[in-house]
């Protein structure tokens, strides 16, 4: 299990990445955190030519407030950033949730943000995320550069809307509303192993307490993401109640076609991920009690 | 003699080098001008050979050699088999044994059918990408009951059928004992097993010495001598040419045994070819397929229990995946034909089993060794019968097992040692009084479950018994010498691989010769170092070499005395052997330290008295009548969520009763392992095969080694039965851990989820909350 | 393809190494069999197993999952330098040796470069913490148990040492 040969660059600038990136095309790949590229290449199951290294280019890299109400984070961001900064994780607690059923500490070490997204992995959950945030990308070509919402940058089965010669930049999250709570849940078979099914639940109550508005993505139970808002949408303009949740959790069932896996059944990943819709929206709920 | 160690938790003498990252690992040996081995594996499982292209490969950059089997020549052979068939009459045994590249066919995924040998394992790999491999694709064979029609193409085309053996026996008359029974209940029961996966892989290192004539192998073996002697014979050359180091071998549990694995077979021949040492480490992918599994059986098994709950007798047809060859013999079914009979006094018996080829990677045995199969079997029957007859499932157990004045207790049937599947000796009730106790058993069922269940928690409880044949022969060996330095040097044949026994033969050696164990350096897995012996497996090392080592280290103190008492001129009674030194009795400042007594046992002049011989030192060996019975029972509380179906263990207790203990310490780590794998095998580890004979979860992210989260904290207690089949008194207790927990889990999953009610039988492992969903909701539509 | 080889150099355990290495080269492979730090152990190159654990700039990174030309410029801690030869051992040695902590001990340097930059920054975590950090190290002998009453003891033993 050791790599083909290839080129390594080390990208003194942005521009230098995106240059190379040009000129190589899919036949080059960005080394972030490496975290799921290196293992693909021990298994020879990816042989990018050139490898250009992205990691000394620390403008990448960590968390600003480019306007009122949204965070901004680079690409280059490490999960281990995340996890240490107590104001992100006020800001966007579906991150405090999610982090920790990434993988393990030493992986989180050095795996980055952009790297996850890019890779898009479905199982993986920070592009759940990052529908249920309505997270905005930020992506740059040595041509230009362009901003696409989540939910039209996740295009398929590990595959983004990302053209050969592009770079998602950073990400811009909105922190989360007043009177919102949010929750992130997922079951695996082992604490740090991709998701059977992922649910990311982010509610909003209007100031009668009725719920103003409800996101939902799963992951773990698709090719992609799942933006499952549609089925939370009976429960806008009323208040939570036990059935109007299992009413959501029948339509995310019904929404969802997994395919199944050497851990799960299909019929066992909807099962659960049911579960989770109704576990993930009641304690999203109670936190915008708690915090009230 | 005094028992200062033996006995006592004394710390590793291992631990420091392990600590400093200072221990040899196969990995670890470098070598100069050392090349690099890559083997080109079978991507497909059933396949005629048309032809294999290496040219290219071979104009590398880098790489020095491509081997296939052709260039093999005449030492192109089928392994050994490695275990002959116990001498069972009526029965039938096909032998297939691997091959060390494949010629005409390849019988799995993973089988090896070229090497490339280069400059480094990066550039051996780049090669096996230019080898071209044309292949005739034969239908797979998977699964063993379609194996066995007529149907089926048979995995070895010579055989004409999928039957590898076919074994029957029996004890009492199993009919009359039905004849006689309040109930019969008969079931189909299905027990996968996985593989060892320990953390290292496998290796092999052969550095060919041509100006000396001498091979020397690094090679992560549990038995050094069998791979000497098996490669010198196949090498044509004398076993003393040949060296076989085990040194620190990262975890075996089994398949790291004694295989004649093709990379074991090859690299000695690839050093003699080039004259250069060769290297090749297996790499995780290739463990997967390349280093040997334990997986499936199926049983059609039926108990007969008079009212009372006494069984009259229990049948069992079962089939036993043995994977493409059967290299290892009949041990792993046979193991599971015997220990189904337990603890438990079971009349009659009959049991046949048929083992069968298949196009999966050979199965050999696995820390438990087939044994966790026939206790599955035996135990569910019990919870079953226990249900029938209203009877509680402790009860039932403790009303069947043999009573403490039935030992020896002689099951009648043949074991895997060729001996008489005899239990030397056993306390049974008081193990699983302590397991009960130590559970809160009845305190669980009358007060805390019924709480659990108003709350809406499903929580439930689990006993399984069980025992385990241990320490079989044939035999091992032992040299203990005392050295100028005053150090006690000890050699053994067997191999190690974290089972401690730098410690525990140290502490053996200490007690008999009065020094500290940390004075006592142990040599495990040289044959330079120690000429016999067969190895470390079937929970042995403790019980024959121990007892090995405890006589050599007797017999030296015996001679130590005698040379100090010559010394003094006084009587052996009047010394005293402690601190490394003998000294008179009564009179301290008169001793003489045991390194100089290592130093007169050589002289430099002088004679040697007729009858004596030079050193301070001695070679014994011990041999077995056969194997000793440990046996224990674990209990188990565990919390299952009702809706996502994921399990939480509550609490885990273990009992047992190994004999006389060397190192409590040491004993306890070896069952929370054990209890560790048992759990990865109930309820993670689940080697997926599609219909083609691929695994489809050939990685450490997708075969599930259960983690510290996944493991709760065990709770130990055992009791003490010596064995009287050796002078210590020691039983095995390397597998007692991980054989009852498949038994354990699927008892307290339906009792936690009230199963029975429901009419759910969890007749398999491994499970997993994906399975129990189907299971449970099959039921519930 | 033409080898393309880049020179680096770094600390390893305090000690500055300047080499030449092909892009490929794993970070793990480099430091077994480039600098002889043999104590760093491989067991999966996929980044599960956790034994070539490895401290990149204080922090446990995986070292199979990183090139060797990553590493250039930059400090790394590997098993060997957690206790000088023949002196006294790390904290978390000694609790790992006192609670038999370790069986064939070839994940052992890993779970030790885990956790001691985990109970650097944890100096009192409770039993499930422990767990939970141990969770990105697989063991296959030990089932864990003495490996956590090691790490409760050496947290102990830490903040006795701790100024």
């Amino acid at each position: 299990m050791k790599p083909a040969p290839f080129k390594y660059v080390l990208a003194s600038s942005l521009d230098h990445a995106l240059a190379l990136k040009a000129e190589h095309g899919d036949e080059a790949r960005f080394l972030a955190g490496g975290q799921s590229l290196i293992p693909a290449m021990n298994f020879r199951l990816a042989r990018p030519s050139v490898l250009i290294d992205i990691n000394a280019l620390t403008r990448l890299s960590g968390i600003d407030r480019p306007e009122a109400g949204q965070v901004r984070v680079g690409a280059l961001t490490r999960y281990r950033a995340l996890e240490r900064d107590g104001e992100f994780l006020r800001s966007c607690p579906l991150f405090a949730d999610a982090l920790p059923h990434i993988a393990h500490p030493q992986v989180r070490n050095r795996g980055t943000i952009g790297g996850n997204l890019s890779h898009a992995d479905p199982a993986s959950e920070l592009p759940a995320l990052a529908i249920a945030m309505q997270a905005r990308m930020r992506i740059r070509s040595a041509a230009g550069e362009r901003t696409v919402a989540a939910s039209d940058f996740f295009a398929g089965l590990l595959t983004t809307d990302l053209a050969s010669d592009e770079m998602l930049v950073d990400i811009t999250y909105p922190v989360l509303a007043p009177r919102s709570g949010a929750c992130f849940m997922e079951i695996a078979r082992r604490r740090g192993d991709f998701a059977i099914a992922g649910v990311a639940a982010v509610v909003t109550l209007d100031e009668e307490r009725r719920c103003a508005s409800v996101r939902l993505a799963l992951c773990g139970v698709g090719e992609t993401p799942v933006d499952a808002g549609a089925a939370a949408l009976p429960m806008i303009g009323s208040r939570l109640t036990g059935d109007a949740v299992e009413a959501v959790a029948a339509g995310v069932r019904d929404l969802i076609a997994p395919s199944g896996n050497v851990h799960a059944s299909p019929d066992y990943q909807r099962h659960v991920a049911g579960v989770l819709v109704q576990r993930a929206i009641r304690t999203a709920h109670q936190r915008i009690s708690h915090a009230a | 003699m005094s028992t200062r160690f033996f006995g006592a938790p004394v710390k590793r003498n291992e631990d420091r080098k392990l600590l400093t990252g200072q221990a040899l690992f196969i990995d670890d040996v470098e070598l100069p001008d050392m090349l690099h081995v890559a083997f080109l594996r079978s991507q497909v499982a059933h396949a005629r050979l048309k032809q294999i292209d290496v040219s290219r490969a071979r104009q590398r950059p880098g790489v020095v050699a491509v081997y296939v089997a052709e260039d093999y020549g005449d030492y192109w052979q089928p392994g050994p088999l490695l275990v002959q068939p116990p001498p069972i009459p009526g029965s039938t045994f096909n032998p297939r044994t691997q091959v060390p590249l494949a010629r005409d066919k390849v019988r799995y995924v993973g089988e090896p059918l070229a090497v490339v040998v280069a400059e480094s394992r990066y550039l051996a790999e780049d090669a096996l990408d230019d080898i071209d491999v044309e292949l005739e694709t034969l239908p797979a064979v998977v699964d063993i009951e379609q194996a066995l029609t007529s149907s089926s193409v048979p995995v070895h085309d010579d055989l004409g059928s999928n039957v590898a053996a076919h074994v029957h026996q029996v004890k009492g008359d199993y009919r009359k004992a039905a004849a006689n029974a309040q109930i019969i209940l008969k079931r189909r029961f299905r027990y996968e097993h996985g593989i060892s996966s320990p953390i290292e892989t496998r290796g092999v290192v052969a550095h060919w010495n041509a100006r000396g004539q001498q091979m020397t192998i690094w090679d992560t073996t549990q038995a050094p001598v069998f791979i000497r002697n098996g490669l010198a014979a196949m090498l044509g050359l004398g076993e003393r040419q040949v060296r076989v180091i085990a040194p620190f071998v990262g975890g075996g549990f089994g398949p790291k045994i004694m295989m004649f694995y093709p990379e074991e077979v090859g690299l000695p021949w690839i050093s003699m070819r080039l004259n250069r040492p060769v290297k090749w480490i297996e790499d995780r992918l290739e463990h997967f397929v390349a280093t040997t599994h334990e997986r499936g059986q199926i049983h059609d098994a039926e108990i007969a229990l008079a009212a009372d709950g006494r069984i009259l007798g229990v049948k069992d047809v079962f089939l036993h995946d043995t994977g493409a060859y059967n290299t290892y013999g009949l041990t792993v079914p046979i193991n599971s034909q015997c220990t189904l009979l337990g603890p438990y006094v079971i009349p009659a018996y009959d049991s046949t089993f048929t083992a069968v080829f298949t196009n999966l990677p050979i199965v050999t045995p696995y820390r438990g060794a087939g044994r966790q199969h026939g206790v599955f079997v035996i135990e569910r029957l019990l919870d079953l019968a226990a249900r029938e007859l209203g009877i509680d499932r402790a009860e039932i157990r403790r009303r069947n097992l043999i009573p403490p004045d039935a030992f020896p207790y002689n099951n009648q049937i043949i074991f895997q040692d060729f001996a008489p599947l005899s239990y030397d000796s056993g306390n049974y009730e008081p193990v699983l009084a302590k397991a009960l106790d130590a559970i809160g058993y009845q305190r669980f069922l009358k007060e805390e479950q019924p709480k659990f269940r108003e709350e809406g928690r499903c929580v439930g409880i689990g006993v399984a018994c069980y025992v385990e044949g241990t320490g079989i022969g044939p035999y091992e060996g032992a040299k203990v010498q005392v050295q100028a330095n005053g150090k006690v040097n000890v050699a053994t044949g067997i191999g190690t691989q974290g089972q401690g026994h730098f410690t525990s033969f140290a502490q053996i050696v200490a007690d008999q010769l009065g020094v500290d164990p940390s004075d006592v350096d142990i040599v495990t897995g040289d044959t330079d170092q120690f000429y016999w012996g067969a190895g470390t497996f079937a929970s042995r090392g403790a019980v024959v070499a121990g007892n090995a080592v405890s006589e050599a280290s007797a017999a030296v103190r015996r001679k130590a005395l005698k040379l100090a008492a010559d010394a003094f001129e006084c009587a052996e009674e009047d010394l005293v052997l402690a601190d490394g030194k003998v000294s008179i009795a009564g009179i301290p400042g008169k001793f003489i330290r045991l390194g100089e007594l290592a130093q007169r046992a050589n002289p430099m002049r002088g004679a040697v008295r007729p009858g004596t011989e030079p050193g301070l030192e001695s070679t014994q060996y011990f041999g077995p009548p056969s194997g000793a019975t440990a046996n224990g029972v674990h209990a188990a509380i565990v919390e299952i969520d009702p809706l996502t179906l994921e399990l939480k263990v509550l609490k885990y207790v273990v009992v047992h009763d190994c004999g006389t203990v060397i190192n409590p310490m040491i004993l306890e780590g070896q069952i929370h392992g054990g209890v560790a794998q048992g759990i990865g095998n109930a309820f993670f580890e689940k080697l997926a095969f599609d219909d083609q004979g691929q695994l489809l979860n050939a990685s450490l992210a997708d075969y599930l080694l259960p983690t510290a989260l996944d493991v709760p904290r065990m709770e130990l207690d055992h009791t003490v039965t010596p064995s009287p089949l050796n002078p210590l008194g020691i039983k095995g207790a390397g597998e007692a851990g991980a054989i009852p927990v498949g038994a354990v889990f699927a008892q307290a999953i339906e009792d936690a989820l009230q199963l029975t009610s429901r009419k759910v039988e969890l007749l398999e492992i491994p499970l997993s909350p994906s399975r129990l969903f189907e299971l449970t909701r099959q039921e519930d539509a | 393809m033409q080898p393309d080889h880049h020179e680096i150099e770094l600390t390893v355990n305090g000690t500055r190494y300047r080499r030449t290495v092909e892009s490929r080269l794993l970070l793990s492979d480099f430091l077994r069999h480039e600098l002889g730090l043999a104590g760093t152990h491989v067991g999966c190159e996929h980044g599960v197993c956790g034994a070539c654990t490895i401290l990149l700039d204080g922090d446990p990174v995986r070292s199979c999952l990183m090139l060797a030309v990553q590493a250039n410029g930059h400090a790394l801690a590997t098993v060997e330098g957690l206790a000088p030869a023949s002196g006294e051992l790390h904290p978390v040695q000694q609790a790992m040796h006192a609670h038999h902590g370790l069986q064939c001990g070839y994940c052992t340097p890993g779970i030790l470069m885990t956790m001691t930059a985990y109970l650097n920054e944890h100096p009192s975590p409770s039993e499930d913490e422990v767990r939970e950090a141990l969770s990105g190290n697989l063991c296959r002998c030990t089932g864990y148990q003495n490996i956590v009453d090691a790490m409760m003891d050496a947290a102990a033993r830490m903040r006795e040492e701790a100024p």
